[in-house]
């Protein structure tokens, strides 16, 4: 089975954020894989290791990102492929990432294609759904399960809570929800094993896209940290003047009532 | 000069500090608790390939070199010590004798399963009238045909509840004191090996430390480690070659109670500011720092120094010696600056209190350290007249 996984390199949102001149500061942040990409990896793996085949974890990004391929190579990917679009496209969007990752897999006859379902920095959940529709292939978000029986594929996926079973069939991108896997950690022998697997490096050149192909579709008007939340209030007294209370301050404070 | 891990080392080492800080760390406190380490997280780290660290590609391992092995050594060190040791003693003392002594086959047919973390692996020279003064052995091996049969016991060895294969050392003939023992490579499924007693000790919970009595043991003549008569030199060669690991395990433990100190200092808050504004709370951060610092340079220097062939002795004991010296003071600073929370039990400062005592006596004491140090100095100023 041909398998993709569609990777991004995000900064961490547990550690601190600081923005620079409207944008996330790089200095002193830490860089993983999207939380949600590590599911689509582990997925891949599994796929493959059930049955057969070979997974190549592509992303779009600069090469700071090689560490993040090297990363999935040590999981146990087969090859990683980086395009580097740095130096030729100033403004991206996920317009941008799905039109150049379609473009990459076009002629790649992809079996299946796994991506997270958000990245936690941007947030939108597009990439995955636009590369699908771009290469004429369905798709099915949030899954929590997969299971392919030949060229037949059943997917739980997770709605709001609640779960929606779909049968359909390869080719297929799905997009990973947590609770899809427990993704492994990359072994040392892992480690040591990816630095012989091959990561090809590619520029807009090699996918015969110009700028304008690619350029982003919107425009960032304002990055902004949310507001500082400020601390509780604990109301006292009897419980009959509390409910009084709270019901006071909802409707001229929080004005949600 | 070059003070920077290869780009290789840190990757490992970023990957192994991950592991610790979310796998073991959580489940530090019931380590503690049950004097055990979950099954679940010893697995883990069996499929981590924590196990392989000092045994070479070929046989299954890593194939680190001394200055990779320290990068690992620190991060396993910032987690529960209990754990840092029973993959230490593993990976150390108990795996180098074979890896260095070893002949192909006895490689072959050890450090794969020992590289899995399949076998566990231990070293027994410690006998309760023969500590610092190793060549005072009183276990016998006899040869008798083609194997040979092992009487006495042995005290204090670590993982030896856990472990499969042991390096055991034995006098082959008490004629020639320290130049009569030999060192065997021991299964404990052998007929004759049996387990005493587990000690009960001040810290270090977790991992085991027992007895073991040998009653005519068997051993099979191709399970002599190295050549007869080399058996206390090989086991200072064991020990020496894991002094610059334990100093990195140490220096784990040292910066780990640093984020705590630095941690704590900033938050808690008395006389209307955080602890950290005082000037002599400050200093004792300061006095840290230096430390670690300190440790961290001799630590990889020697790392480093091994690596390239060169004689460490004096070194290796120096930063063995810095090493548990360092962690020791710098635990008190740590208990100081928590205070009273320093001292309970709910909060990991008094364990890492605890368990860095055994580092000033375990794999040489800082006395007999400073007696291999002085001992170098004499052989480097012999040659010198002043
Ligand atoms: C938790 C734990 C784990 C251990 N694990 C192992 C293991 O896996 N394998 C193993 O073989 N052993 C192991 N040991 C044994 C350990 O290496 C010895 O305890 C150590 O070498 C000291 O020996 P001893 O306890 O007999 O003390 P002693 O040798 O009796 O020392 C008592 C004191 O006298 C001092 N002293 C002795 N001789 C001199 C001298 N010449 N000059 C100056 N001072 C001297 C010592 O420094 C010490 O302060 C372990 C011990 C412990 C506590």
């Amino acid at each position: 089975m041909n398998i993709f996984v569609l990777m991004k390199r995000t900064f961490d949102t547990e550690e601190k954020i600081t923005i620079v001149d409207g944008k996330v500061s790089e200095e002193g942040a830490e860089f993983i894989i999207n939380p949600y990409d590590e599911y689509a990896i582990e997925e891949a793996i599994q796929v493959r290791d059930k049955h057969g085949g070979e997974v190549t974890v592509v992303t779009v990004g600069n090469e700071d990102a090689e560490k993040e391929l090297r990363t999935a190579l040590a999981m146990g990917c087969d090859k990683a492929v980086l395009i580097n679009i740095e130096d030729d496209v100033e403004e991206q969007d996920q317009y941008t990432t799905a039109k150049v990752l379609a473009e990459y897999l076009k002629d790649k006859n992809p079996d299946l294609i796994l991506a997270g379902n958000v990245a936690i920095d941007g947030g939108s959940g597009q990439v995955g759904p636009r590369v699908a529709e771009l290469l004429g292939i369905p798709y099915v978000t949030t899954i929590t399960k997969l299971d392919i029986d030949g060229n037949k594929v059943t997917v739980i996926r997770d709605v709001e809570g609640d779960e929606e079973i779909i049968e359909t069939s390869l080719p297929l991108l799905v997009t990973a929800q947590q609770g899809l896997n427990e993704p492994r950690y990359p072994s040392l022998p892992g480690i040591m094993k990816a630095k012989k697997k091959p990561l090809e490096e590619l520029e807009l050149d090699d996918l015969d896209l110009e700028e304008e192909d690619v350029e982003a579709k919107t425009k960032t008007i304002e990055v902004f940290l949310p507001p500082k939340r400020e601390a509780g209030k604990i109301l006292e007294g009897e419980i009959a003047d509390q409910v009084k209370e709270l019901v006071r301050l909802l409707r001229s404070e929080a004005k949600v009532v | 000069m070059d003070f920077t891990l290869p780009k290789e080392i840190e990757f490992l080492k970023e990957n192994v500090r991950k592991f610790v800080k979310e796998v073991v760390d959580p489940v530090a406190m019931e380590i503690e608790e049950n004097d055990q380490i979950p099954e679940h997280i010893i697995e883990k780290s069996k499929e981590m390939g924590l196990f392989g660290l000092s045994i070479p590609e070929e046989y299954g391992g890593l194939g680190l070199s001394m200055v990779g092995k320290c990068a690992i050594y620190e991060e396993l060190g910032k987690t529960h010590n209990g754990y840092t040791t029973l993959i230490g003693a593993h990976t150390g003392i108990g795996t180098v004798g074979i890896v260095e002594l070893g002949t192909e086959e006895q490689k072959r047919r050890y450090l794969p399963k020992m590289a899995t973390g399949e076998w566990i692996g231990a070293f027994a020279l410690t006998e309760p009238g023969a500590g610092s003064n190793a060549a005072a052995l009183k276990t016998t091996a006899v040869r008798k045909g083609d194997r040979y049969i092992i009487n006495g016991s042995k005290h204090y060895i670590t993982n030896a509840v856990e472990a499969h294969v042991f390096t055991v050392m034995a006098v082959t003939d008490p004629s020639k004191g320290a130049k009569g023992i030999t060192s065997f490579i021991v299964e404990k499924d052998f007929p004759g090996f049996i387990l005493g007693k587990v000690e009960r000790k001040m810290g270090l919970r977790g991992s085991h430390s027992a007895e073991i009595f040998f009653d005519n043991l068997e051993v099979p003549v191709e399970n002599v480690l190295g050549k007869e008569g080399e058996g206390y030199v090989n086991a200072l060669k064991i020990l020496a070659n894991g002094r610059a690991g334990l100093a990195a395990r140490n220096l784990g433990s040292c910066i780990r109670l640093l984020e705590y100190c630095m941690e704590y200092a900033q938050q808690r808050e008395q006389f209307g500011k955080p602890i950290f504004e005082q000037q002599a709370i400050q200093h004792m951060l300061a006095e840290m720092s230096m430390l670690i610092e300190v440790l961290r340079s001799i630590t990889y220097r020697v790392a480093w120094m091994t690596d390239q062939k060169m004689r460490v002795v004096k070194e290796a004991a120096i930063a063995k010696l810095f090493g548990s010296e360092v962690y020791n003071k710098i635990a008190d600073l740590a208990v100081q600056i928590h205070g009273g929370l320093g001292y309970m039990k709910d909060y990991p400062i008094e364990r890492f209190y605890r368990d860095a005592r055994i580092t000033k006596i375990y794999e040489g004491t800082s006395e007999i350290q400073r007696n291999i140090i002085a001992n170098e100095l004499r052989k480097e100023y012999s040659k010198v007249r002043v």
